[in-house]
């Protein structure tokens, strides 16, 4: 397709080493704010994650805060608090909406993490002796990874999207050509960067769902016996993971 | 699970689904049907806007103006960039919009050399495709104007902008995304006034941006109010980098007769300082176009 | 606050337009989703094939999908339809797993147990195990509800004019109180769709448990699904 070709044409055409915004740097740029608000996100929501998974409390106040933090529009609330904080201040503006996008689906990572263990293995470990703090390092945290890493995966994702909005504020990253491009009809330009776009979060996705399968401890890989389904009812009986 | 009880619970949600889908399905905003149930009306006029709050008061007073004079109006306004609704002009869906002499006349030829405003309208009349037509220009515009603060100026004996070439700091100009693109950009300023300047695209911001200095020269519309209340010294131009943009409505040639008294009456009207004022309104005092539209018709007799 | 008082009908009508613009990608979604969800469950090659295309899809930004879309469909590039049908996808990437794990979490059991009693595939499928699937896939219908509403007002870069008209409007005019009224309308209208889809599930699943229960081992909850901004 003629547009398809124009639009590998300009990603790889050597204007995009020059001008205000060359791709290279755009890339970095975008790169450089996602994992900086994935960090700070992180901060701040694991260990209140880890909290209300391991205690139970006020699980219903942090499920009621990540659905309507899903509601809040990432791009008026960028609009919005480049306004607030000052035109002047927008990197800082930007980070905030950024890592507020991103807390609900960490928190909900690490407290669903530590839900879904099995707490007779919990309690096991509390019979043997544990603290609550070893129970919580030693068996909750290494068990509930996987599911973690799932929520910052999904965070970190979320991040990227907004990054792409926040060109409209001049933020920089690979949302700008989308924005110029649409004024100046320029379709190679906005399909070209559309793509970039899409490579770079799926090869980020990728990456994360390599990490979320290294991570899950080796004991658990190995007591796992394969989920058996019928593929039809009127074979054999079906045979589940026991459950005694 | 077909029990009465469940019957009726089962019908109770289809009720709630068919009204959901019954309410899309009836939306205005279906993007299949936009706005032709109009175009057979001989009486009705469909006013567009640009998504930028200057035109859009410029619509709206179009809009009140010809529903005084007994015409049905539908608005369609923020239809967005020029690529929407010049082919929704052309093809009946929209009568009426307001525009910029020099900006539409570039976008149908972008090599055109005319730079006054007589010689635009003059080139715009003949540029346009079957189908458009123009009515008469106003006094007012709002075109591209490089501006630098009152400091910057005097620093640098800044006036127009045959000095820029002289300065010796590092030049960055501010403005939409595209302005980099533009002919009229940092490639324009090079090639007709020798200036080197980066660029940073500081968009809705670009303003405030000059103010807080992170950009040093801004392309500022010539009716936004803060030129003045903000002193900001706009170059000259006497090379004519820009073309003049008067205000002008891009009408669909077959109603243009129709509406063309109301219409240039409104453009009679609208004078440079009267367009300054209407953009103060909107973002000062925070009025809605309807308020500005109606207050400023009544003002100039026109209602 | 002047400017709200003064603006309520032009709130009215733009929640109007949200709200007509959000309606169709959820149901259409959801239609959509059925077969594909019931696909993913029944056959496990398509599962696989399913879900990653689901996961993939929702990973695209909107504003990059927005500009492919009219590539790929040859429609206008400024086209409402464009972003109903980005919604839809979105929409359909959250449901068509949920529907598909909704299936999966019904116990084989009862699916065995319908079967010796009579009933045949098709009337198994609407007669039990969509009913009983019922919770998990309202869960993910009201997550792609949320989503959808919210995403609506990526439309304003293209001109699509919703809620999201008060972003880029009061950016320009650097009015606050619009931009702020935008954001919480858009939040109220997601969190009371939410309310309502929640009743409708009540009533339409009076055997469903009120609290969500404490999660299985190994079920991935919707709440970690992010994604698209």
């Amino acid at each position: 397709m003629n547009l398809l070709a124009d639009a590998f044409a300009w990603i790889f055409s050597p204007d995009r080493l020059t001008g205000s915004a060359p791709l290279p740097q755009a890339i970095a740029l975008h790169l450089f704010y996602t994992f900086l608000a994935t960090a700070i996100a992180a901060v701040i929501a694991i260990p209140l994650g880890y909290f209300i998974g391991h205690t139970g409390r006020g699980r219903n106040l942090a499920i009621g805060v990540s659905g309507a933090a899903r509601a809040i529009p990432s791009f008026g609330l960028i609009l919005l608090l480049v306004l607030v904080v000052g035109v002047t201040q927008k990197p800082l503006a930007a980070t905030i909406a950024f890592v507020l996008l991103g807390i609900p689906s960490i928190l909900a990572g690490a407290y669903t993490g530590l839900e879904a263990i099995d707490r007779r293995v919990v309690d096991a470990a509390r019979a043997v002796g544990m603290t609550e703090w070893q129970i919580l390092t030693k068996v909750e945290i290494p068990l509930g990874l996987p599911l973690l890493i799932g929520g910052i995966r999904a965070g970190a994702l979320q991040i990227v999207a907004t990054v792409v909005l926040a060109a409209y504020v001049n933020l920089g990253g690979l949302g700008f050509y989308i924005i110029q491009g649409i004024p100046l009809r320029r379709f190679d330009m906005i399909l070209g960067s559309a793509i970039v776009i899409v490579v770079l979060a799926l090869v980020l996705d990728g990456l994360f769902a390599l990490v979320q399968h290294l991570v899950v401890p080796r004991g658990v890989t190995a007591g796992r016996t394969k989920e058996l389904r019928t593929s039809s009812p009127r074979r054999r009986a079906v045979v589940e993971s026991p459950t005694v | 699970m077909f029990t009465a009880r469940n019957k009726g619970r089962l019908a109770l949600g289809a009720v709630v689904v068919g009204a959901a889908l019954a309410l899309s399905g009836c939306a205005s905003g279906d993007p299949l049907d936009s706005g032709t149930d109009d175009s057979g009306s001989s009486e009705t006029i469909t006013i567009g806007s640009q998504a930028y709050y200057s035109n859009e008061i410029i619509a709206e007073i179009y809009a009140q103006a010809l529903e005084n004079a007994g015409f049905t109006v539908e608005r369609q306004f923020n239809i967005g960039q020029r690529d929407a609704y010049l082919p929704s002009l052309e093809n009946g869906d929209v009568d009426l919009f307001p525009e910029y002499t020099g900006n539409l006349l570039q976008f149908y030829s972008p090599d055109t050399t005319a730079t006054t405003s007589d010689d635009v309208y003059a080139e715009l009349a003949d540029a346009l495709p079957e189908g458009l037509t123009v009515l008469d220009q106003s006094t007012a515009t709002d075109q591209d104007s490089y501006n630098v603060t009152k400091e910057f100026a005097d620093a640098n004996n800044l006036a127009s902008l045959e000095d820029l070439a002289a300065v010796t700091v590092p030049l960055t100009l501010g403005g939409a995304a595209e302005l980099e693109e533009r002919p009229y950009g940092p490639a324009g300023l090079l090639s007709v006034y020798g200036a080197t300047v980066g660029f940073s695209a500081t968009g809705d911001t670009t303003v405030e941006d000059l103010l807080a200095g992170t950009v040093n020269i801004a392309n500022v519309y010539s009716a936004d109010p803060r030129i003045q209340t903000e002193n900001l010294v706009t170059l000259e131009d006497p090379k004519g980098l820009f073309l003049a943009s008067n205000v002008v409505p891009l009408v669909n040639a077959e109603i243009a007769d129709s509406i063309a008294d109301v219409i240039n009456a409104v453009q009679a009207k609208l004078t440079p300082e009267g367009l300054v004022a209407l953009n103060v309104q909107s973002t000062v005092d925070q009025e809605s176009s309807e308020d500005i539209a109606k207050a400023w018709l009544s003002e100039n007799g026109l209602i | 606050m002047n400017w709200l008082l003064d603006n309520f009908d032009l709130i009215g009508r733009l929640t109007v337009e949200h709200l007509q613009l959000s309606v169709p990608p959820i149901v259409l979604g959801f239609l959509i989703s059925i077969p594909l969800g019931w696909l993913a469950f029944r056959f496990k090659l398509t599962r696989g094939l399913l879900l990653t295309v689901a996961g993939l899809l929702y990973t695209i930004p909107s504003l990059a999908l927005l500009p492919i879309l009219p590539v790929i469909l040859g429609i206008s590039f400024l086209s409402p339809l464009n972003l109903t049908v980005a919604l839809t996808i979105y929409a359909v990437a959250i449901m068509a797993r949920s529907i598909a794990d909704a299936l999966t979490s019904v116990d084989p059991a009862v699916r065995q147990a319908a079967t010796a009693m009579g009933y045949g595939a098709w009337r198994r499928f609407w007669a039990v195990e969509f009913p009983l699937a019922g919770p998990v896939v309202l869960a993910g219908v009201r997550v792609a509800a949320v989503s959808t509403i919210s995403l609506v007002t990526v439309g304003a870069l293209i001109g699509v004019e919703s809620l999201g008209y008060l972003f880029t409007n009061g950016y320009q005019r650097t009015i606050v109180a619009e931009i702020l009224t935008g954001v919480v309308m858009v939040v109220v209208i997601a969190l009371v769709v939410d309310f309502l889809l929640a009743r409708l599930g009540r009533l339409l699943m009076p055997w469903a448990p009120r609290r969500q229960r404490r999660v299985r081992a190994g079920a991935v909850p919707l709440s970690v699904v992010g994604g698209a901004a």
